[in-house]
């Protein structure tokens, strides 16, 4: 053990670039990172996708070169000696390799081996680590049959048999449900504390920014800040607020408060809507235009995430939220999406109506015995982990796979006689957006036109409205592949909106994009539920619940519970959890339903 | 240092080996492929004609006619049907419900008993020449065979201008399968080969496997050695099992020595699974890795092997691209072990060029792979 006094930092980069050539294009990864890793502390790597995380940990774990700039882990060159970090470091991939056809044991065995731990040593770490990980009673089972946080947990375990002095772990808690998600951070805590080890976390989450001890914040390839995440709550001090207004539905007020000069950010959050202005201070003249009795705006704390979006606009210099030319899609010429102030809940007419549905693959049930019903005008979502069923119902929904029971009525046809009408009705946002990489931004919104049958004075009519409305224009000869993601999204939602749908599936929309887009898009789709589209979807983002009207949370194929989000974080409340967060809900949702599956 | 190498070693051959057994793709690449291959090619790929269906139209049917057509009806390369006149006959040829006519002219015992030169009319379909040809050989084989069984009978071989001309070209013993079935291994090997190891690393890279091995103290050697050898022995058996279906399924003798035929299948397996191993040093998912693997290894053993198109009767430039193809050395050896024995002057040179061929592949392999992703 080195004394850790005189030890140079775990890692220390400067002015690290990286660029990849895709066909004729360079896409520049990492331009220009400099930074520091403390020991014996947790620093996160935090970002949206494509913002250079991956790239920087694998160039820190020797797995590339870097173009430019110096990586030293424990003072060692990584450049010059790979294999001498390589035998100090421990890294966990994106996607951890197990080895699916090897048991936990096997799993755990061959990195003992590679990591040269001799069998005497394995007893107690062995020992300890299933301990950690609550894997002891699954030594046997085939690392394949785990479910996603506990292959992640055994990933872990893997990486771990060796105690390495860095541990790397590139976006451990993506896709993983809450539960294990606080497993994974307890275990992080554990090792910091009582074993001191260096970790850097990798995340697109940026709730869990304030969970390390220091935070590197990366946006296409460049370090957008760093520091304790209290510094950067504290830039935000008496900036955040949450609005309440009687009498004016949450979308309606969100969509108001975002046009307000002064505020930079205005997203729904519980029964209000949560407000970020451009300056600290005075929120009383942030008056609301039109019908101000009832109007209530209240401080709250700043989260890591606000202090995000504060810089992304500072950076993109991009006046507001609105900066575009209309509110939002208005696909049916319908009057402004903001006149409705209240969807008419009174005549609830049931667009989707899913009953008893169960899908098997052989012996697996990848949903089980789900019902539910989503009214017309309704922003619905299915909440729930990766392998929780919600993709498999979505293609039952959209008449993409047939169910092995259950019946499913989708804008009035039932799915199992008459799939290619209700077909018609809807548009379908895949999770990887399903776009053709190879052709153009107008090239794509033709081909899908033309896919939903459009065609004539009809389809030039659609074509220019989507460029027009989803600012694509400009865009309209680059190729889909090369587009950043956020408009890739954009693009996408264009193409499932042309034939002017009724209902709007999105499987996971927002995953992995910077928080701008993210806003962005729900703006749009607030605007359409509000226009009367029933939108469905899947998130396994705790926060995006909240944009829905109601939803179900999922597991395991089943649904655990179903309501408005502000009733479902009610039935969580409890003397030791007087606010609950929709995590804490879907934690205690799943706690609750743990015994009942045992049985 | 040298007890952890032996240990991570020792460990990964021991997960590659768990792998093969629990995931039975390898094992299907393995035996399945070969034996499926060599039943398809080996019963489909044959410059045999069997059961080839042939009219027989006999104008006067007498017991010296009955005796030699009952020749057709017992030969196994004959379907023989009776028609009565030579348009029905012809007619069938004409809807190829024949290949060909025998036709027995209503003089034909009387010139065979007078001056034993009887005409026998042969009509043959030609649109596949290579048939026509076939069936034209054995027809004056099943005639020469009835004149020399009928001299005997009569004791007066001598007198038959035709007995003495019995120039066995076809020998019902010798199909054109025994010295097929030898090359066939060689190509079928050399598919399988390249694709274990192509594939199996290809594998790696698709499910993320390899990337979170690279990150340990393992070395590239290490890696390699650990592919080389489980699969080396996986496609041993997948060329044991090979050579056992061509002996005893499809008949094919074996001649040379087990020895001989072992060295040779191993210094060939260390090529084919070299050549899959530099192959995997680009393709980083099963597809690509697949489809290469077949282009590079299975086409050209295919056609430029020697194994059913002749080698120097292909143009100089072609010739010397044969070269470079490993299953070339393989098929010669082979033939020779099959069907001569250990011929010497041709098991050797060919071991050495598979020698050679099994280094450079090798070499390459190691020299191109990276402990890193770029």
């Amino acid at each position: 053990m080195p004394p850790a006094a005189e030890a140079p930092p775990a890692l220390r980069l400067e002015d690290v670039r990286r660029s990849f050539r895709t066909g004729k294009r360079v896409v520049v990864a990492l331009d220009g990172v400099s930074a520091t890793a403390a020991r014996g502390a947790v620093t996160g790597l935090i970002g949206p996708d494509g913002a250079g995380k991956t790239t920087l940990m694998r160039l820190i774990a020797g797995l590339l070169r870097a173009d430019g700039g110096r990586i030293e882990v424990l003072g060692i060159d990584v450049a010059r000696n790979p294999l001498g970090v390589q035998a100090r470091l421990g890294y966990m991939p994106q996607r951890f390799g197990l080895y699916e056809d090897l048991s936990v044991k096997e799993n755990l065995d061959l990195y003992a081996d590679l990591q040269g731990v001799t069998p005497e040593e394995r007893g107690v770490r062995y020992a300890e680590l299933l301990h950690m990980t609550g894997l002891g009673p699954f030594t046997a089972r085939m690392a394949g049959r785990l479910s996603g946080g506990m292959k992640q947990k055994l990933g872990l375990a893997c990486t771990l048999v060796h105690p390495p002095e860095l541990l790397l772990l590139d976006e451990p808690t993506v896709g993983v449900d809450p539960v294990s998600r606080r497993e994974l951070w307890q275990i992080i805590d554990h090792l910091t504390r009582t074993a001191h080890m260096t970790v850097l976390f990798s995340t697109a989450y940026l709730d869990e920014a304030e969970r390390c001890d220091s935070v590197l914040l990366i946006h296409e390839g460049r370090l957008l800040g760093r520091g304790a995440p209290g510094t950067f709550t504290a830039e935000m001090a008496g900036r955040s607020f949450l609005a309440r207004a009687e009498g004016v539905g949450r979308r309606a007020l969100q969509a108001r408060m975002a046009k307000m000069p002064g505020v930079i950010d205005a997203v729904i959050q519980g029964s209000g809507v949560r407000v970020v202005t451009e300056a600290a201070g005075p929120s009383d003249q942030t008056a609301l235009p039109s019908g101000g009795s009832g109007f209530a705006l209240v401080p709250t704390a700043p989260r890591f995430e606000d202090s995000f979006v504060a810089r992304l606009r500072a950076q993109s210099s991009a006046p507001t939220p609105t900066s575009g030319a209309n509110d939002a899609p208005r696909p049916r010429g319908d009057p402004p999406a903001s006149a409705p102030t209240t969807p008419a809940r009174s005549a609830r007419e049931d667009i989707i109506v899913v009953q008893h549905l169960t899908r098997r693959f052989g012996t697996f049930h990848a949903v089980d015995d789900v019902s539910f019903s989503v009214a017309r005008g309704e922003i619905f979502g299915l909440l729930g982990a990766n392998g929780a069923g919600k993709s498999t119902t979505f293609r039952m929904l959209c008449g993409l796979l047939p169910p092995s029971e259950g019946t499913l009525r989708v804008a009035g046809f039932d799915l199992r006689t008459a799939a290619a009408p209700a077909r018609g009705r809807i548009g379908y946002m895949a999770q990887k957006f399903s776009l053709y990489g190879d052709l153009s931004v107008a090239q794509n919104l033709r081909f899908f036109s033309s896919a939903y049958r459009l065609y004539g004075a009809r389809q030039r009519e659609q074509l220019a409205w989507a460029e027009e409305e989803f600012q694509l224009g400009p865009l309209a000869e680059a190729t889909a592949r090369d587009l950043p993601l956020g408009f890739k999204q954009r693009l996408a939602l264009a193409c499932a909106l042309m034939h002017e749908p009724e209902i709007l599936f999105l499987d996971e929309p927002t995953s992995g994009v910077d928080p701008l887009a993210r806003r962005e898009f729900w703006r749009r789709i607030n605007a359409l539920a509000e226009a009367g589209v029933t939108v469905l979807v899947t998130t396994h983002f705790m926060e995006e619940a909240e944009y829905c009207d109601r939803l179900v949370i999922m597991a395991q194929g089943r649904v655990l519970t179903a309501g408005t989000p502000a009733a479902i974080k009610e039935a969580a409340r409890a003397s030791a959890l007087p606010d609950p967060t929709m995590e804490d809900a879907f934690i205690a949702v799943i706690e609750a339903a743990q015994p009942a599956r045992a049985a | 240092m040298k007890a952890a190498r032996l240990r991570r070693l020792g460990g990964l051959l021991r997960k590659e080996l768990l792998q093969i057994w629990r995931d039975p793709s390898a094992l299907a690449i393995a035996f399945a492929l070969p034996a499926l291959l060599l039943i398809i090619f080996g019963y489909g790929v044959s410059l045999d004609a069997t059961n080839v269906p042939l009219a027989l139209v006999v104008q006067h049917p007498d017991g010296l006619t009955a005796s030699f057509t009952s020749q057709f009806s017992h030969s196994p390369f004959f379907r023989p049907r009776r028609f009565l006149t030579i348009q029905g006959a012809e007619t069938a040829m004409a809807a190829r419900k024949v290949e060909g006519i025998i036709w027995l002219q209503s003089d034909f015992t009387r010139r065979a008993e007078s001056d034993g030169n009887a005409p026998i009319g042969v009509i043959v379909n030609g649109v596949d020449a290579n048939d026509a040809r076939i069936i034209e050989g054995y027809v004056q084989q099943v005639w020469a065979n009835w004149l020399t069984a009928r001299a005997a009978v009569d004791g007066k071989g001598a007198a038959l201008p035709l007995a003495a001309q019995p120039q066995v070209r076809f020998n019902a013993s010798v199909s054109s399968r025994d010295y097929l079935v030898p090359g066939l291994i060689a190509v079928i090997m050399t598919l399988t080969g390249a694709l274990l190891t192509a594939l199996v690393i290809a594998r790696e890279w698709e499910r993320g496997t390899l990337e979170a091995l690279m990150v340990t103290r393992v070395t590239v050697s290490e890696i390699l050695l650990a592919k080389l050898v489980p699969y080396f022995l996986l496609g041993m058996g997948g060329m044991a099992a090979s050579v056992l279906l061509a002996v005893f399924l499809f008949g094919v003798p074996l001649h040379g020595s087990v020895l001989v035929l072992t060295g040779a299948s191993a210094l060939f397996m260390l090529a084919a699974l070299g050549m899959g191993l530099v192959i995997s040093g680009f393709a980083r998912n099963q597809f690509v890795a697949g489809q290469i693997a077949i282009i590079t290894t299975f086409l050209p053993a295919f056609i430029l092997s020697g194994f059913v198109f002749d080698i120097s009767s292909m143009p100089a430039a072609v010739q010397i691209i044969t070269h470079i193809v490993a299953a070339r050395y393989f098929v010669a050896i082979l033939q020779s072990v099959f069907l001569a024995g250990d011929v010497w002057p041709v098991v050797v040179p060919n071991a050495l060029a598979l020698a050679v061929m099994a280094a450079i592949f090798l070499g390459v392999a190691r020299a191109t792979a990276r402990k890193r992703l770029d």
